[in-house]
């Protein structure tokens, strides 16, 4: 029963990062029809804005202040580098999402191998204070800090952005151009300010889902690649969810983050495939899609 | 004065297909032009291209001002509001959230949808999804009389309603009229005869006739501009 437990505390922290990846990328594709590629690119960048910043702190900061300004600079730097793709790159090719989605994926490749040119292939270390690297245990019962992190952030993360789509004037002109983008626009809106502002919004959470994930199941290493791995999980959230809806995310979010640990786990283990959990998630999402063709929360037009 | 809309020479091609060849027209200031002509005529196209939502060539003057490359949004701006075909309110949102959407003005004017159409206030917190086809037609309308714009731009606002309704819609409109100039495409003769005082009639992607509402009394005009009979 505790490893069940453990399984479902881990598997909610898995959750909580693939809603924070896959919500920004979801919200962009629902507005601006959007894929966007580079959305891992932001998950990247975030770690190792974390990292950056962190190797420049003066060494009189104790730990649990230098965790804090990682999280604030992963979730800034994602933020500013997916504003400056839309403005830059996306904006001129408005009403060209082929070009559009080739231009983010040549963003990803080209900012992968800047990184993989400036730091090296093998993995950087973020410095975390020790608390976060520790467990809670009771018995076989293990509750891994870092997984409280991600699981506090996530929700945070989730009702902020529920009140903000919902209350605010900008999330209401987001809902209403994820539904008719036209219609925004002759009623007198600027849409294009609200396309900024959604990569703007997506690519701070997708900074902060590249730090959570560093720490909570990558040991605390960060690498390159490490976004576009999870840029895959991201997709298929968002697919399994619906297209533009958050609600969506955050459900599709927990359902593979739990078939994921939990097939891991009790198969894996025992029949020795290690990647088995991945595979029953491309199951779940054939078996989604056979059922509801546009994903749980997709609407029907 | 200057006409309210002067359009000239405007060319629209959607998907290949040359839907308007060469439309010119003018709406004076004041009262309701009716744009009519045969179903695919170009006629929505028309008011498309006035707001910039349909690529075009030629001039449109609206309000005085060449809206010449403006995008969407800034030609609303100028005091145009948009009551389109089907409706388009936000389904997914509150009736509410739909009203608050199309503020453009710091001060709304809720007092003057709400008295036109006091069933919105009661609905205020019902997704307009679920509102009937007669709600949406006044939950769109109500949208662009919160700005007391000055040209209103309305798309087929009897379609698809039960005839009382139409009745009390007509009556708004009319009321709507005296504020404002209205461009209103309306398949519905007996509603363009009792709004509008001058009709522009469309053909094959031109404009074929341009006279006073009177001259649809004549069977054969109609007959022949409009592919109908002579309305009642």
């Amino acid at each position: 029963m505790s490893v069940f437990l453990t399984l479902a505390f881990s598997s909610l922290a898995l959750g909580a990062i693939y809603f924070l990846a896959a919500s920004g990328l979801s919200l962009i594709y629902g507005l601006m029809d959007v894929l966007n590629l580079a959305h891992g690119m932001f998950m990247t960048l975030g770690a190792y804005a974390g990292w950056d910043l962190a190797t420049h702190l003066p060494a009189t900061w104790n730990a649990a202040g230098v965790f804090v300004a990682e999280v604030v600079a992963a979730i800034l730097g994602g933020a500013l580098a997916a504003g400056l793709t839309e403005v830059v790159l996306i904006r001129p090719l408005y009403g060209r999402p082929l070009s559009q989605i080739l231009v983010t994926i040549g963003l990803d490749l080209a900012v992968v191998a800047l990184l993989l040119g400036g730091f090296g292939s093998s993995s950087l270390t973020l410095p975390v204070p020790l608390w976060l690297i520790e467990a809670t245990r009771s018995g076989n019962l293990i509750l891994a800090h870092a997984d409280f992190i991600a699981i506090g952030l996530g929700v945070a993360v989730l009702v902020a952005l529920e009140w903000f789509l919902k209350r605010t004037r900008y999330g209401i002109t987001i809902r209403a151009g994820v539904e008719n983008r036209e219609m925004v626009q002759a009623l007198g809106i600027d849409v294009g300010r609200a396309f900024t502002l959604v990569f703007v919004i997506g690519g701070a959470m997708a900074g902060l889902a590249g730090l959570l994930y560093s720490v909570t199941f990558a040991g605390d290493l960060i690498s390159p690649l490490q976004g576009d791995s999870l840029l895959i999980f991201a997709l298929i959230v968002v697919v399994i969810g619906g297209l533009g809806s958050i609600r969506g995310s955050a459900v599709a979010a927990l359902l593979v983050g739990v078939v994921q640990d939990y097939t891991n786990y009790y198969l894996g283990t025992h029949s020795g495939l290690a990647e088995i959990g991945n595979l029953s998630v491309v199951l779940l999402l054939a078996l989604v899609l056979e059922w509801r063709p546009r994903g749980l929360f997709g609407r029907t037009v | 004065m200057t006409n309210a809309i002067d359009v000239t020479d405007l060319h629209v091609s959607i998907t290949g297909s040359h839907v308007l060849q060469g439309v010119s027209l003018e709406v004076p200031r004041g009262g309701v032009t009716a744009l009519l002509g045969r179903n695919g005529v170009g006629k929505t196209t028309t008011l498309r291209a006035l707001l910039g939502l349909a690529a075009r060539t030629g001039q449109v003057t609206i309000l005085g001002q060449d809206t010449r490359g403006w995008p969407t949004h800034r030609v609303v701006q100028l005091g145009v509001g948009y009551v389109p075909e089907d409706r388009d309110v936000f389904a997914g949102l509150t009736v509410a959230e739909n009203l608050r959407l199309a503020e453009r003005v710091a001060e709304p004017n809720y007092d003057e949808a709400y008295a036109l159409f006091p069933e919105l206030k009661t609905r205020y917190k019902q997704r307009a999804g679920t509102l009937s086809g007669g709600q949406q037609q006044m939950l769109s309308i109500a949208r662009v009389l919160l700005n007391a714009w000055p040209v209103l731009l309305i798309d087929e606002p009897s379609k698809g309603l039960a005839p009382k309704l139409i009745g009390d819609l007509v009556d708004a409109l009319e009321r709507i009229a005296t504020g404002a100039t209205i461009l209103l495409v309306e398949q519905n003769l007996a509603v363009v005869k009792r709004l509008a005082q001058r009709v522009v009639v469309l053909d094959h992607g031109e404009v074929v006739h341009t006279g006073a509402v009177g001259d649809l009394a004549d069977p054969h005009l109609a007959q022949r501009l409009l592919g109908v009979a002579g309305a009642p």
